[in-house]
């Protein structure tokens, strides 16, 4: 279990190599922009509500901002920097393959993002995670979004980079993407940024659909971090069930069906809110 | 604005600042503990073996900018949806329509971007 993080610590012993021919400046930034963005998106995510602790109440938030889905996505699009710079800087063919791949992937599935949390922002009627948690408490949003919940799992599975959407890194054709002229703890960084994102993107499936930390009996974090597992379960099931797709098949689903499909979504959930109106 | 706003906001301030440090610090330690040996040989770029001609700082293909260009638009179009999201609540059903009549000339945008072949990858 605890393999991961002695493989981390080994990482910061290898070699620092810095390539020849590199841009030095953006080949340094590009780890560290997309691992700070990774970090800094938990700073809106509620893991429970308020509690007691010794008579004191402690929000088990950092912070409820007003506008905390938005910081969510803006963190998300800023990572795509991380990977297109890492990538060019790199002087590498396939590297700036790979990231160009990676950034036409990222633009196109972070619109069906954003149509699916449009969705139930227009159901919880604010930008807040916490008050969408708290919108959740007779009926997830699972139940009332289906088709959003549907089109956001699959947009998060394209976002984060992962299998069946891995093209950015696809070995066979590309080395290793992005991170072929990456060695060391650089490497490891991307590696970091990638793994947080696939536990973020689960924490925000649980937030936005499956009633964040809403369930009977248990107590709220362990049902936050019950359903959050759940979700990097699925990131790491479909990896190994499903094949890769090709890169036209993928920029097809997200134009033709994924966004068509996430714009149907928001104005057949606006037209029922709007009908149920008195 | 109520205290309660900017004192989140300002732990949202922190949590950036500490990301930063926490990005920085490890890079900042493994370039004071890693073993270094630059060789001309090793610090080629890596091209399958061969000795990497030209630069990869070249032209690619356009279908990028055309995609990069098709994003922008709907991008903010999913900008100017989030607003009317959240107080759609409170706004009457004319409101709908309004947005409808949007989403509707968007889409009849994406209609002839993929009639014109923006959307094939070839």
């Amino acid at each position: 279990m605890l393999q991961p993080l002695a493989d981390g610590i080994k990482l910061i012993f290898k070699e620092d190599f810095v390539p020849a021919r590199v841009d030095l400046v953006v080949y340094w930034l590009a780890p560290a922009i997309s691992m700070v963005v990774a970090l800094f998106v938990y700073a809106v995510i509620p893991f429970g509500p308020e509690i007691t602790i010794f008579g004191r109440r402690v929000p088990l938030y950092l912070a409820d901002v007003n506008i905390g889905i938005l910081v969510v996505l803006a963190a998300s699009s800023v990572g795509v920097y991380g990977i297109i710079l890492g990538g060019w800087s790199s002087n590498n063919k396939y590297s700036l393959l790979g990231s160009l791949r990676s950034s036409a992937q990222l633009i196109s599935y972070e619109l069906a993002l954003g149509l699916a949390v449009i969705a139930v922002v227009i159901t919880a009627g604010s930008l807040s995670l916490v008050e969408i948690v708290k919108a959740q408490e007779r009926v997830w949003f699972v139940a009332l979004q289906p088709l959003g919940f549907v089109i956001f799992l699959i947009a998060a599975v394209a976002e984060t980079n992962r299998a069946p959407f891995d093209l950015p890194e696809a070995e066979q054709e590309l080395i290793a993407g992005y991170q072929t002229e990456y060695g060391g703890f650089k490497f490891a960084m991307f590696y970091i940024a990638e793994y947080i994102a696939i536990v973020t993107m689960s924490a925000l499936a649980t937030t936005l659909f499956w009633g964040g930390w809403q369930g009977p009996v248990l107590p709220p974090l362990v049902w936050f971090a019950l359903k959050t597992f759940a979700f990097i379960f699925f990131f790491v099931w479909i990896r190994a069930t499903l094949p890769r797709v090709r890169h036209d098949q993928l920029m097809a689903f997200g134009w033709k069906v994924l966004v068509p499909l996430g714009l149907v979504n928001v104005v057949v959930t606006a037209l029922i809110v709007v009908l149920r109106q008195p | 604005m109520p205290p309660n706003v900017v004192v989140d906001w300002l732990y949202v301030g922190v949590f950036a600042i500490v990301g930063t440090i926490m990005a920085a610090l490890p890079l900042a330690v493994v370039w004071l503990l890693a073993p270094r040996a630059d060789l001309p040989q090793k610090t080629l770029t890596y091209e399958s073996g061969v000795i990497p001609f030209g630069q990869a700082w070249a032209q690619f293909n356009v279908r990028y900018y055309l995609f990069a260009l098709i994003f922008v638009v709907f991008d903010v179009e999913v900008i100017y949806l989030y607003p009317w999201a959240v107080v759609f609540r409170r706004l009457s059903a004319f409101a709908f329509v309004e947005m409808l009549i949007f989403v509707l000339i968007l889409l009849v945008g994406l209609a002839y971007a993929w009639r014109k072949g923006a959307l094939e990858w070839v």
